[in-house]
């Protein structure tokens, strides 16, 4: 399974390569250039992840053995989130084409997104706790410097936030890692499960979970760890607020802690999954709220983010298969809609330079495209049938009830009704009614191409749960995370 | 000498919290980076510490050296490793820190945080 370093290596030569167009005079040649590597890039890892899905394998780094080297690990949790973010990924770039070269410097924009991108697919596919840190640094350390780079005012104040924020957080997991190291003496994941599995649990391990909850909820921004988001996600180009929503938060956030305590040191039972109920519950109500008051468009979707974070968490933490399943395809169908929404975003303020909802009102009659798409996120964000958010907030309710909880079950239909009124403002005060303005014109057509690329996923990606392809998708990824014995014999065979 | 070190552990622990408190009560942008950064030396130090044994060997095998011997001796090379690792992350980290607060310091004319916030209305 050499395939899957391509990964990883392919946007680390693409950052490379846009960064040869990131310095001097800014003109058209460059960026062309650097758009042709980007698209390029995400394009083939986006082709390969196509093509990977279903399959399992691990590569190590350099050929050593994985109790002395790095192992990359391609097993089914790892490969549906994979083949999700390429997507949104590649989506993101072709939108950026045109939007970024406002900013008058492609390069510098591309090799960051890339180096990004690397570090994204580095936490997925590393089945190395310390490896795991490093690419979760690459991959924040990137979006800081992508936050802050319109370097006005308040994308300034957004990043320095976020960079605190965040570094205390990477701090608590590198500790986190320290206290699993001095346990396990190992840093490969499969040898500390079955460590962890033949001795129990100690007292190291206890505090090391407690250091990865903090550290990873302040990654995903889930309440109260959630005070950065709702300034960082705004503050960038739209695109990579898209990325940052719809991608990064899952990938560094809860798909590494559920990764780090699942599967790694099998809490399936016990303090985290409980955790990560009440912190869910908790993000997605007042997520929510928080969001409703909000008349800047990102913001408002920024918050929403919080909420849908927290559906995500609810679901894992139930910890069946049914919680998992549920909590891995709200969590593909977020990537998709929210992405989709900050695109539109991006769309609408390209054209007019306008954010705030009041001042939009009637701009789907000029940007039909937009509207439209909009419209179908709008509705997928708030479970409506038939679209994806419909069929995996069905799920997490339906596993809360089958878990013995239906308490939860009600707080995630409240918080759905929540979303959805706040959603219909943004469509009665954003996109509809009358409008005076006659001369915006629709997004040009390397903007509106990823937005009905998206919208069309929202629609039918509810097919996903059909037999065939859930057993591929979520049946193999919830059984990695359950029963870590799967994991273990797959990364040190038997 | 082999006693001190479960004191040496705790130092660093205490060391994490005060760059934590630091990081939350200070209000000068310069006082928070050196208090993420003395947080991040803390982990370092911690992680140094973990492989730390008392008259250790310095862990280089040769041809000749007996393998038991050598691992009931020498110290234990990998934390060491992870730390230049990690030193260079954090490295990086107060790099662009500065930059930012430096470009914060140019737009709004103070290092005070409580009055950078014009993003919470």
């Amino acid at each position: 399974m050499r395939i899957i370093s391509l990964f990883i290596l392919f946007p680390l030569l693409g950052a490379f390569a846009a960064s040869f167009f990131a310095f001097g005079e800014e003109n058209k040649t460059k960026i062309r250039a650097s758009n042709i590597i980007a698209g390029f890039v995400t394009g083939g890892v986006l082709v390969l992840s196509l093509l990977m899905i279903g399959r399992h394998g691990i590569y190590n780094l350099g050929g050593w053995s994985p109790l002395l080297g790095i192992t990359l690990v391609f097993d089914g949790f790892a490969s549906s989130v994979l083949a999700v973010t390429s997507f949104v990924v590649f989506m993101c770039t072709v939108f950026s084409f045109r939007y970024i070269a406002s900013y008058n410097s492609a390069g510098k924009f591309y090799t960051l997104l890339l180096l990004m991108v690397a570090g994204i697919n580095g936490v997925l596919l590393t089945g190395d706790i310390f490896n795991l840190f490093i690419f979760l640094e690459i991959a924040s350390v990137s979006s800081y410097a992508l936050v802050a780079f319109g370097t006005s005012k308040h994308e300034l104040e957004a990043s320095f936030k976020y960079l605190v924020q965040s570094s205390v957080g990477a701090a608590f997991i590198l500790l986190g890692i320290a206290f699993v190291y001095s346990y396990t003496s190992n840093l490969n994941m499969a040898h500390i499960a079955s460590v962890v599995r033949q001795e129990g649990f100690s007292a190291e391990i206890y505090l090391a979970l407690a250091f990865f909850t903090a550290g990873f909820s302040i990654k995903a921004a889930l309440i109260p760890f959630h005070a950065w988001l709702p300034d960082a996600h705004p503050a960038a180009p739209a695109p990579v607020s898209a990325m940052l929503s719809g991608v990064l938060i899952k990938t560094v956030g809860i798909y590494a802690l559920v990764r780090l305590g699942y599967s790694m040191l099998g809490m399936t039972q016990g303090a985290l999954p409980q955790l990560l109920i009440y912190s869910g519950v908790f993000s997605m109500i007042f997520g929510a709220l928080l969001a409703l008051g909000q008349w800047d468009f990102k913001r408002l979707l920024a918050f929403h983010s919080i909420s849908q974070m927290g559906y995500i968490a609810l679901g894992f933490g139930l910890a069946t298969p049914l919680g998992i399943t549920a909590g891995l395809f709200h969590l593909m169908n977020h990537s998709v809609f929210k992405s989709l929404l900050f695109l539109n975003a991006g769309a609408v303020y390209f054209r007019t330079g306008i954010r705030d909802l009041r001042r939009m009102k009637g701009i789907a009659k000029l940007m039909p495209v937009s509207g439209s798409t909009s419209m179908i996120a709008s509705l997928s964000i708030s479970g409506i049938p038939p679209f994806n958010g419909f069929w995996s907030k069905l799920l997490i309710i339906i596993a809360c009830v089958q878990a013995g909880h239906p308490v939860l079950a009600f707080w995630a239909v409240l918080g759905s009704i929540i979303t959805l009124s706040s959603f219909m403002k943004v469509q009665k005060n954003g996109f509809l009614g009358e409008t005076e303005e006659k001369k915006v014109k629709e997004a040009p057509l390397s903007m509106t191409t990823p937005m009905i690329a998206l919208a069309f996923l929202c629609v039918f990606m509810g097919l996903m749960l059909l037999p065939g392809p859930r057993e591929i998708l979520f049946d193999s990824a919830a059984a990695v995370l359950l029963e870590s014995g799967e994991y273990i014999e797959m990364v040190l065979g038997k | 000498m082999t006693n001190n070190v479960p004191f040496a552990y705790g130092l660093c622990m205490l060391l994490f919290f005060i760059g934590l408190y630091g990081v939350i009560t200070k209000k000068n942008l310069v006082k928070i980076i050196i208090s993420i950064l003395i947080m991040n030396n803390a982990v370092n130090l911690f992680i140094l510490l973990l492989g730390f044994r008392s008259q250790g060997k310095v862990p280089i095998m040769t041809a000749d050296t007996d393998a038991l011997k050598f691992a009931l001796r020498a110290m234990d090379p990998l934390p060491q490793a992870m730390v230049l690792s990690s030193i260079v992350i954090g490295f990086s980290i107060a790099a662009l820190m500065v930059a930012v607060a430096v470009r914060l310091y140019k737009r709004y004319g103070t290092m005070d945080i409580s009055k950078i916030r014009e993003l919470r209305e």
